[in-house]
């Protein structure tokens, strides 16, 4: 009996001893975790905190008012409206370009996948300015336009172009390494088996990367929503007509309505809010499966 | 003929894949393609089942081109080395895959698709797995459903990937028994992949043995193995132990020594390669005789399934060969040797080829 208590001393002693090899000392990781959070709090947490109080400080009705107002309301549809055709072109996209370099050899693949990353790399207000040296009324094809009577630059096509083009990657990039790693094998057998290219992609392709897909989407939803840069620079600020959100909201900041700036922001804030709850599910769902 | 391949050629930018490879594989056989890795016969089989196209070339299946007729229109079954299921499927569904996906004038109702389905997943003893999810599958279990599924649509041809490539060493022998006991049931025509000649010479009815994109030899497996039309097969089929030699006057000389040989086609004065298999040889003790190959005693190894004596040429300056002879262990026990003890090997029975420019890469199997 006595033995047996001496080892256990003797382990004991040795665990207050001899550490982990990657763990490290209390002070350390108290000072690391104390920084996180402080971090956290003054540029995250506070910021958030502040628009909600800006928007509901003077209550549920008049934030109601705020973002009701005939302004406030076309922005929000406008946005919507945009939103609701870049995301599926972005869909298409993401898709057949994920597809292309996940599932075929073909020169310049190398080339074409950093383009893809492009939109990430130029400034917003550089990409505004790209398209309207392309369509606006001094511009390339501004004659052309013209004579048509097409108006692209600001104007709702504008608009939507620009978004469409600062989210380009979002999707494509979610989907081309999920579709590298999962080859080729499952479509081959799905042809094997008689189906035809079409049934193949709806019945085995997509299903393999629907999770994927929708995380995509949702990045894709919200930095279409945020996109402010490049919108300021072709839409060319008419209030009521093509201000986005995020211009709407510089618009009433401008103005000191800063109650009507922040109830505008807050619906953007919720937005982000349920972005992070979609996405956290998507990848809880995602380590499950 | 069900499947015929004629004049097939491929290339991947500068590597040939395959060199006008021409076959005709029977029908309702079970065909084995024999090879090295790169030697083309996975290549060979996705051409015929359409997931490749030949550079240039035909296939026919009974009679009917189908060089240029889309994969999901040949009717072939395919069996892929890493089973490709469908993983967001259950098994029963990945089964019926090939029937659901059929147009609709031409699907069976539902309750034919059920019936057919669980017939099929009772053939290959798995009906109890049906409502699950191919992760919850041992990899043996996988690859039944994968041929079960492949047999659902009723294909004119199998084909095979490497079926039992991915599988450790014990579930690859009981599929090997039981892809056999299926053929004899089902007897559709049937094609499949391997690099491992144990398995070729035990599952099929005829091997077909490939080589740097061509075929070596066509034949049963008693045939290829007995007869081995080049080094090269003789090399691939089995354990080898090579003489390099010259053939002189109804014998052949290797080194300082000689072993008789009778052979009308060689040429006297030829370089040869004469081959025998480990159980072809006999060791011979006595340190007075003369006839036989000198050579040492490196390892005796006599225990375990496959009893043998390991030995090496007595170096004359040329690089040092390898010899293994197999006996029955209670003979090895008998010769009494040690390591180190200079014996003579004498072939119970030799393969001679002439040397060649064409045979010099049999030099490299094995």
């Amino acid at each position: 009996m006595t033995t047996v208590t001496e080892t256990t001393t003797l382990t004991l002693d040795r665990a207050d001893v001899w550490r982990r090899a990657t763990e490290e000392p209390q002070w350390v990781r108290r000072l690391l975790i104390g920084t996180t959070l402080v971090f956290l709090a003054l540029f995250l947490i506070l910021p958030l905190i502040v628009v909600l109080y800006g928007a509901f400080e003077q209550g549920l009705k008049v934030w109601y008012a705020a973002i009701t107002e005939p302004d406030a309301a076309a922005s929000i549809r406008l946005t919507l409206l945009v939103v609701a055709i870049v995301v599926p072109i972005n869909i298409v996209f993401g898709v057949a370009v994920a597809w292309a370099i996940a599932k075929f050899e073909f020169r310049g693949k190398t080339i074409l996948i950093s383009l893809i990353d492009m939109p990430f790399a130029i400034s917003p207000v550089v990409v505004g300015l790209i398209f309207v040296i392309l369509f606006g009324s001094q511009g390339w094809l501004g004659d052309w336009l013209n004579a048509h009577d097409l108006r692209i630059i600001y104007a709702v096509p504008g608009i939507v172009i620009v978004i469409a083009f600062g989210t380009l990657p979002f999707i494509a990039r979610e989907l081309i390494p999920l579709m590298q790693q999962q080859g080729k094998q499952e479509e081959e057998a799905s042809l094997t088996l008689g189906a035809s290219g079409w049934k193949t992609f709806w019945y085995v392709t997509l299903p393999n990367i629907k999770w994927g897909l929708l995380y995509g989407v949702i990045l894709c939803n919200a930095r279409a929503m945020g996109e402010f840069g490049a919108v300021a620079v072709v839409s060319g600020r008419i209030r009521g007509e093509t201000n986005t959100m995020p211009l709407h909201i510089e618009v009433l900041y401008n103005e000191y309505m800063f109650t009507a700036a922040f109830a505008v922001s807050s619906l953007l804030t919720g937005l982000a809010l349920v972005t992070i709850a979609i996405k956290s599910f998507i990848e809880w769902h995602e380590k499950r499966a | 003929m069900s499947i015929r391949v004629e004049n097939i050629s491929k290339r991947f930018g500068n590597f040939v894949a395959l060199d006008n490879i021409s076959l005709d594989l029977p029908e309702g056989q079970l065909t084995a393609l024999l090879g090295p890795s790169g030697s083309g016969k996975t290549t060979l089989l996705r051409i015929i089942a359409g997931l490749e196209a030949p550079d240039s070339g035909k296939i026919e299946f009974y009679g009917k081109d189908q060089t240029h007729q889309h994969v999901s229109e040949r009717g072939v079954g395919f069996v892929f080395q890493h089973y490709a299921l469908f993983k967001h499927m259950t098994v029963f569904e990945n089964v019926a895959y090939g029937l659901t996906v059929k147009p609709r004038n031409e699907r069976p109702s539902k309750a034919e698709i059920h019936k057919r389905v669980m017939s099929l997943l009772e053939l290959v003893q798995l009906d109890w797995t049906a409502h699950r999810y191919p992760n919850q599958l041992s990899g043996g279990q996988r690859q039944r459903i994968a041929l079960a599924r492949a047999l659902a649509v009723e294909p004119k041809v199998l084909l095979l990937d490497e079926p039992f490539g991915a599988l450790d060493a014990k579930v690859r022998a009981e599929l090997r028994r039981w892809l056999r006991k299926l053929h004899d049931e089902i007897h559709v025509t049937s094609v499949f992949v391997t690099h491992d000649q144990e398995e070729a010479l035990e599952v099929s009815d005829r091997i077909v043995v490939m080589n740097h994109g061509s075929v070596e030899q066509e034949g049963t497996p008693d045939e290829v193995y007995e007869h081995p039309a080049t080094p090269f097969v003789y090399g691939f089929l089995g354990s080898v132990n090579l003489f390099h030699g010259r053939f002189e006057q109804q014998q052949i000389v290797v080194g300082g020594d000689a072993i008789p040989h009778q052979d009308e086609l060689l040429n006297h004065g030829s370089d040869v390669y004469a081959f025998a298999r480990p159980n072809e040889l006999t060791i011979v003790t006595d340190p007075t005789a003369s006839h036989g190959i000198a050579a040492k005693v490196t390892q005796v190894l006599a225990y375990g399934l496959n009893p043998r004596v390991e030995l090496e040429s007595i170096a004359d300056g040329s690089s040092v060969q390898h010899f293994q002879v197999s006996l029955p262990a209670h003979d090895i026990k008998a010769l009494a040797l040690e390591t180190g003890q200079q014996v003579r090997l004498v072939p119970s029975r030799l393969k001679v080829f002439e040397r060649t420019e064409a045979s010099a890469t049999g030099d490299e199997a094995k």
